[in-house]
């Protein structure tokens, strides 16, 4: 890694003379929010030397071209929501706050597209989508994500079975390189089979390539109708068993969601709330969509029919907005539940083959036997996408970094032998790039150091992430 | 040996959604848009059943409406509701609070013997959370509204916590009475798919009119109705965002004094 400069005062001239002085701000007018993301340790918090909120492409592209130059280290920002360190300034620097870049620009009906600026968060982009009766399925649990950020990572979330992620959902991006060129990739067009896909390349690039200043997103007709079932399991295994079969069927659901009794209580503790059924160890939460009531009761009934034959306890009908927010608010609060449970944690988002999650599970909970480490997991099923959190609890520093090395390495392994990958939909950050390296393969690696010097020539953007 | 006790739910079929149209005499036309049972109705269910499960009890769904309301009393035995009644007849139209309230009263007394009737604590329709108590009156019986907590229950009383404005009330009600409960009392459980294969078959008592102790027409319906509905529109949403910018202590003052000054902070 060649060594980046020191940001001066000079450059934090340049900086206010683009962006204007209540836009930037210097060591401790920074608030200490900008030194983590949602899962950053208290030991390994970094805050950048300068702070600079930015609202237009071309004062990106400014700052990105000097920042070149200069050889100051820029790293993009949206609302911090990330979980490996992906939007923390590992080496200081510049970071670009892009959360004022909030718009919603353009509703296209004709080509079913939305137009957004990076910080649109997705709970806007899809209240907005939906007051106009269309949808924009991507729904990641973090609802107060911004667009920007789940472009960087491709996220995926609980509507993944049968809608895709992010990239089935993004037509067309305004980037700008970090040599300062503004460029449009993509657009309006439904196909593109023309050259490299470079729009694709971002998407996942965690901010590493090029930073997004617009995004034109796909959008489809709103389901008029949805259900949820829960289904509770007697244990983890049998409901995780029951997910290959339920999407042989001819009934493909929205999401099938695996989900532990104690990760649920953990999750009403924080919110608050009670949730709807205590009575198993295991739940899977699928939900339906459909034209009408009378079609989505059909393909209900059917997939219930196939839940009871793989040893289902039971099967509860969610058909109302009370009824599912009382599910998924809950389900919505997961990750924030259980560290809660904790003095800190670390997760695992193993992706695996759908017909191996039972194996991954059995390696996860042989673990936490062996070592004195709780674990506590819950899954995109539908997926085969786990996120598993390896908690401290009281375990002094040095055990627990032996110990979560431990479980991460076999954790990952795992995966890798059940032909799975590091993340499904978190992204590699700055936390994973170790278990990318032995995943993917040093000539895989390597491709993509190169794809980052061509884009990147100096190194600046988001240095430290992915590979 | 002594029957178990009879608990009786009243539960309504209403919009579902606020974008409802009303016909000339400012009745919702219920056809119109896609029914669900009254969400407050849930949790008079789901305290029924906690009876249920401690002391054996019976319960019964009553609902009045038009042949569709079937649909929420299959929904009750979905839940885990014994029996369905359904009091439907054209001369029950058009009904304001004070009929709705002696219409079900009649019904109720035609399912006598009975120990304690469950209502929500309003319907999202109508929302004048007068009904369970105007029924109360009519069946000549003591009654609470607003209870947020069952305290205890035995084969000849029932003690509960009520939620008033500024206080706490404990009151214990001997058998026959009714209460109304409080959104939250209990979470209500989700209509169960066995349940549903299981009652499938199963009969929803009907009764119209004829079938009811009192058969004055005159006590029914709109001609039962003294109410005369001007208008009815939904409510206006107040969706005003107010931004406020400041340093942190300032802006915590402030925050502060808008949830004191909505009474979430006491």
């Amino acid at each position: 890694m060649r060594s980046f400069n020191k940001i001066e005062e000079n450059d934090i001239s340049f900086f206010t003379q683009v962006c204007g002085e209540g836009n930037v701000l210097i060591g401790d007018e920074i608030s200490e929010d900008f030194g983590r993301d949602e899962m950053t340790p208290e030991s390994m918090r970094v805050m950048p030397e300068v702070l600079v909120t930015v609202d237009q492409a071309n004062q990106v592209s400014r700052l990105l071209e000097y920042a070149t130059q200069k050889r100051i280290p820029v790293t993009p920002r949206g609302q911090g929501t990330g979980l490996v360190m992906g939007s923390v300034a590992v080496h200081g620097g510049l970071m670009l706050d892009l959360s004022k870049m909030d718009g919603i620009l353009e509703l296209d009906r004709e080509n079913l597209t939305l137009t957004v600026e990076p910080g649109a968060l997705i709970m806007d982009i899809r209240a907005f989508a939906e007051a106009h009766d269309l949808f924009y399925p991507p729904m990641p649990g973090e609802q107060s994500a911004s667009i920007g950020g789940n472009i960087s990572t491709n996220a995926g979330g609980m509507k993944a079975v049968k809608y895709g992620v992010t990239r089935d959902y993004v037509r067309g991006l305004e980037v700008v390189l970090p040599t300062g060129e503004i460029l449009q990739l993509g657009g309006k067009v439904a196909k593109n089979s023309s050259g490299y896909s470079l729009k694709d390349l971002i998407i996942g690039s965690e901010g590493t390539l090029a930073i997004v200043t617009k995004a034109i997103l796909r959008l489809v007709p709103n389901p008029a109708c949805t259900v949820s079932l829960l289904v509770p399991y007697p244990d983890a295994l049998s409901a995780i068993r029951a997910v290959p079969i339920l999407l042989q069927g001819k009934i493909m659901p929205v999401a099938v969601e695996f989900m532990e009794g104690d990760v649920i209580v953990a999750a009403e503790r924080y919110l608050g709330k009670k949730f709807p059924d205590h009575s198993a160890e295991a739940y899977l939460l699928l939900s339906l969509d459909g034209r009408s009531k009378d079609d989505v009761e059909r393909d209900y009934e059917h997939i219930a029919t196939t839940c009871l034959h793989t040893g289902a306890i039971d099967v509860f009908i969610s058909d109302t907005q009370e009824r599912q927010d009382a599910i998924w608010s809950a389900r919505g609060a997961f990750l924030e539940g259980i560290k809660a449970m904790t003095t800190e944690m670390d997760e695992c988002d193993v992706v695996v083959p759908i017909s191996k999650i039972v194996e991954f599970l059995e390696e996860k909970q042989a673990l936490e036997q062996q070592s004195s480490l709780r674990i506590r997991s819950f899954a995109h099923a539908g997926d085969g996408n786990l996120h598993v959190y390896i908690l401290k609890d009281d375990i002094d520093d040095a055990t627990w970094e032996k110990q979560l090395h431990l479980v991460m390495s076999a954790l990952y392994r795992k995966a890798r032998d059940l032909g799975g990958k590091v993340s499904g939909e978190h992204g590699i950050g700055f936390m994973k790039r170790e278990f990318l390296e032995q995943s993917a393969g040093a000539k895989a690696v390597s491709l993509m150091r190169g794809i980052k010097r061509v884009f990147d020539p100096e190194g600046i953007l988001n240095p430290g992430k992915v590979c | 040996m002594p029957r178990s006790p009879h608990i009786i739910t009243c539960i309504k079929q209403v919009p579902g959604s606020t974008e409802v149209e009303i016909d000339d005499n400012g009745s919702l036309i219920r056809n119109a848009v896609a029914a669900k049972m009254n969400p407050f109705d849930l949790f008079a269910i789901e305290t029924s059943l906690r009876l249920k499960e401690q002391n054996g009890a019976t319960v019964t769904a009553i609902t009045m409406g038009p042949p569709r309301a079937e649909l929420i009393l299959r929904e009750a035995f979905m839940m885990g509701v014994d029996e369905g009644v359904l009091l439907t007849d054209r001369r029950f139209a058009g009904s304001d609070v004070l009929a709705t309230a002696w219409t079900i009263s009649q019904g109720i007394l035609s399912l006598a013997p009975y120990d304690l009737v469950i209502c929500g604590r309003q319907t999202t329709d109508g929302d004048t959370a007068q009904v369970g108590a105007e029924m109360a009156e009519f069946l000549g019986i003591p009654h609470v509204t607003n209870v947020r907590a069952i305290l205890s229950s035995s084969d000849e009383s029932i003690t509960v916590e009520v939620d008033l404005p500024g206080a706490i009330q404990v009151a214990c009600l001997h058998f026959p009475c009714l209460i109304t409960v409080e959104k939250d009392i209990f979470q209500p459980r989700l209509p169960s798919f066995r349940r549903k294969l299981a009652t499938r078959d199963k009969q929803v008592k009907v009764l119209c009119l004829d079938d009811l102790p009192d058969t004055d027409e005159k006590h029914y319906g709109l001609l039962g109705s003294p109410t005369k509905v001007q208008r009815v529109y939904p409510p206006r949403r107040d969706v005003t965002k107010e931004i406020v910018h400041g340093d942190p202590q300032t802006l915590a003052e402030r925050l502060f004094h808008e949830l004191e000054g909505r009474k979430f902070l006491q």
